[in-house]
């Protein structure tokens, strides 16, 4: 029996193992008891209208900053990897010619590329999106800074400062929330404008500001890391 | 219609999936895979999930494709 054979094989098998699966699945006509009380009491519970922010921000807010953590180490492992010392630099390498319409595009787009990204995490709390989202839009806003300026550069020195502090802000709004209120770590009652008006731009309490340090912690971060691979390639 | 749009973008995932392993030249399948987190994020986006689909968009399909094409230029470096 040679290898193709086997590998068919294989996969008939599991079509019959997972047939039952999908066989047996009918979708549920309610929510499951959880998702019951988030769509019941979310708005009144953190005054956000968007109620996946509501559940990652505050409900879920600690798995919010284990996802941030996880982040943080993979960038942290990515330049530990790919950092190189200065002698070794290849000065003024050979790149592909550059377009005329990716330089235009990009001196167009690049802006409107990261106030999109702005807008998403601003208005995490409101529209669907949020600190992930927008921090992921800025980053390929960056990528296209790259691809079109091969001279390009990052500051490290700022989006180290941007980067760290926003991580400290997090964890300190959390902190707060815990010591001076009575919602427990990562509580959404520490903004001084209460709740506000649900669905206006100011409301749902401390989901907008965290979320606003999220967005830009994301996005420097997956920033840092494309500009670490971009100077890598300039290493002999 | 979502049904025969959804089957559309399933097979067309279908394809780039197999270009993506099958492929001689490994900047097709580079490509190919992103063509993949492409289509994943529209069909995200069909159902009714955009915050997702948004995710997708942007890190499976841009900065991924990047960062791929980034360690593949570098490994081209080194063996030359």
């Amino acid at each position: 029996m040679n290898r193709k054979t086997l590998i068919a094989l294989l996969i008939a098998a599991m079509a019959v193992v997972l047939f039952p699966l999908y066989e047996s699945y009918q979708g549920s006509e309610a929510l499951s008891e959880v998702g019951q009380y988030y769509a019941d009491n979310g708005v009144e519970d953190t005054g956000a209208q968007n109620l996946v922010t509501s559940v990652v921000v505050t409900y879920r807010g600690l798995d919010t900053l284990g996802e941030v953590t996880i982040l943080f180490l993979a960038a942290s492992i990515i330049s530990f990897f790919l950092s190189f010392s200065k002698e070794e630099r290849i000065e003024n390498r050979q790149v592909r010619s550059i377009t005329e319409i990716l330089t235009t595009s990009a001196q167009i787009l690049v802006p409107m590329i990261y106030m999109f990204g702005v807008y998403i995490f601003v208005n995490g709390h409101l529209t669907p999106g949020g600190g992930f989202q927008g921090g992921a839009v800025i980053a390929s806003g960056t990528l296209l800074m790259f691809l079109s300026n091969p001279n390009f550069k990052l500051n490290h020195k700022i989006i180290h400062f941007v980067e760290s502090t926003s991580g400290l802000v997090f964890v300190l709004i959390g902190v707060v929330g815990a010591m001076m209120m009575d919602g427990g770590f990562l509580s959404n009652k520490i903004a001084g404008y209460g709740f506000g008006q649900v669905g206006s731009i100011l409301s749902a309490g401390a989901i907008p500001v965290i979320y606003t340090f999220l967005g830009l912690k994301v996005g420097t971060e997956l920033s840092n890391v494309l500009g670490i691979y971009v100077e890598s390639q300039n290493e002999k | 219609m979502l049904t025969v749009l959804a089957a559309i973008l399933g097979i067309a995932s279908m394809v780039g999936a197999y270009f993506a392993v099958h492929s001689k030249k490994l900047t097709v399948a580079i490509i190919a895979t992103g063509i993949v987190s492409m289509v994943a994020s529209i069909l995200f986006l069909l159902l009714a999930a955009p915050d997702v689909a948004m995710t997708e968009a942007s890190i499976g399909s841009a900065l991924t494709t990047a960062i791929f094409f980034f360690t593949l230029n570098k490994i081209r470096q080194t063996n030359e």
